[in-house]
């Protein structure tokens, strides 16, 4: 088990080495990812994995792609996608142009989501969707847009639950237990690194989706994250956060509206 | 009876369960007084739908404020908390709560063991884990870890519950406490509870 002290030293020669800063991370959950990997990857001692992480660039990459956690699918919380379609798409119908960003979009699934509620909303071909993540890795198979074949059972069933009338299938064709969605859903996709931590704004947004990133961040560094989406977002935006994420701790609830109870909130001014 | 056990002030309660642990659950939280002077954390094993109705059943059974947890949500006294459908509940030194997707543990999340171990870290022997009935091993090695940092654990008798097979299997490897049933359960965290206030009121 990784001591507190430990994973400081750790912590400090990510950011002295590569210039990646978890000091703001949520502590336990960070604790925990390292304290697996470790028995995972079976190093014998504290010193070995510290070592391992300073010298070897290939496994940095595993430490990253291992310590962040990149679980995600599509239509996740249908109910969601379903205040999607029905509130937020409308409003934004009249724009000559609409703007998303996907902050922390993992392989992309909640992108090709919205690509096809885009599509169905007759709304994708003035669309632009910006998804970035910290991670190069998982960019990778965001921009493939190939994904395996086992989920898209459940996948269907989220799209019909959150409001989908068409044939979910026909949105992809399978090829050797893994699919690949149609490249009319990713034409207007741009795919990006990008970290919460230390980048800029990059752009004016219409809506903002950052889902199930906010919770592996400590109270400061959301804070600090959820101004930066203030700060990207237009008048009359919208912030969409995960299931169990919250305003309630930031100086944007005075400012935000809550859409329909799900968590999406709309910009006042 | 609990109170000779017992080295310090209560701070948390945690109470682990799958197969059959609704049901005693629903016979306990009506039973407990109020105020309570711990935070009670329930971990369940439960279908991945973001649905509230579990939230809704239990929060019906008490008079002590009662949350479904959110992100960060500051740990206190007298409170009830459910971990949400399909994360990980996890605590903070600060004595919040922070929330993880990650895989599942034991077929599970939210899973017991995760819990109870980020739990054992932050409130060491201020601290007593109940696990109830289930079909599953999460829970045990949680357990353990509330024993190594000195907290006080409590199984239900496997003979009492629906699924013996989770309490069974920290009994088995834990040096459990005490062993209860519902009854016993419920006497149990009264006496915990009134201990305390005695306590307090003396000062
Ligand atoms: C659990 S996934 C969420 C995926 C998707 N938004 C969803 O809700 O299903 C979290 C993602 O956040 C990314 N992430 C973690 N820290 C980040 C940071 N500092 N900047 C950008 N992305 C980050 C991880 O790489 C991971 O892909």
């Amino acid at each position: 088990m990784i001591e507190e002290e430990e994973i400081d030293l750790l912590l400090t020669d990510l950011f002295e080495v590569y210039g990646y800063d978890f000091t703001h991370y949520s502590r336990a959950s960070l604790k925990r990812r390292i304290n697996r990997l470790w028995l995972l990857d079976k190093f014998p001692s504290f010193a070995e994995l510290r070592f391992r992480v300073r010298s070897d660039t290939d496994y940095l990459k595993r430490f990253v792609e291992e310590v962040t956690v990149n679980v995600t699918e599509m239509f996740r919380d249908p109910q969601f996608y379903r205040v999607l379609r029905t509130e937020v798409l409308p409003t934004l119908a009249a724009k000559p142009f609409i703007r998303i960003w996907h902050a922390g979009c993992s392989t992309g699934e909640e992108v090709f989501s919205m690509a096809i509620l885009l599509t169905e909303a007759n709304l994708i071909h003035k669309s632009l969707l910006y998804a970035t993540d910290l991670n190069p890795e998982v960019l990778e198979t965001a921009r493939s847009g190939i994904f395996a074949m086992a989920p898209m059972k459940q996948y269907s069933e989220n799209y019909i639950l959150s409001g989908g009338k068409n044939d979910f299938s026909a949105y992809y064709t399978a090829q050797y237990g893994h699919v690949k969605f149609n490249s009319s859903l990713s034409e207007k996709m741009v795919f990006s690194t990008h970290n919460l931590v230390s980048d800029q704004s990059f752009n004016e947004f219409d809506l903002i989706l950052c889902r199930n990133v906010l919770i592996y961040f400590d109270k400061v560094l959301q804070q600090r994250v959820l101004t930066l989406f203030d700060d990207s977002l237009g008048p009359l935006g919208y912030l969409a956060l995960g299931a169990k994420e919250t305003l309630k701790f930031s100086t944007l609830q005075s400012t935000y509206r809550q859409v329909s109870g799900e968590k999406i909130w709309r910009k006042q001014s | 009876m609990a109170e000779t056990k017992l080295k310090n002030p209560t701070e948390a309660i945690l109470i682990g369960g799958s197969t059959g642990s609704i049901e005693v659950l629903l016979r306990v939280l009506p039973a407990l007084p109020t105020p309570l002077s711990f935070a009670l954390i329930i971990v369940l094993h439960r279908k991945n739908t973001a649905d509230s109705t579990l939230a809704t059943l239990l929060s019906l059974k008490t008079e002590s404020p009662f949350r479904e947890v959110d992100d960060k949500d500051p740990i206190r006294p007298g409170t009830i908390y459910l971990a949400p459908a399909d994360y990980h509940l996890l605590i903070e030194q600060d004595k919040s709560f922070s929330l993880d997707d990650s895989e599942k543990v034991n077929y599970s999340r939210p899973s017991i063991d995760v819990t109870f171990e980020s739990a054992a870290d932050v409130y060491g022997s201020s601290l007593i884990g109940i696990l109830l009935s289930g079909a599953n091993a999460d829970g045990t090695k949680g357990m353990q870890a509330i024993q190594k940092t000195g907290g006080l654990l409590v199984a239900q008798h496997p003979d009492t519950a629906l699924v013996g097979f989770m309490p069974q299997q920290a009994i088995a490897n834990t040096t459990t406490d005490y062993v209860l049933d519902i009854d016993g359960l419920i006497a149990f965290l009264k006496s915990v509870n009134t201990a305390q206030q005695t306590a307090a009121s003396a000062f």
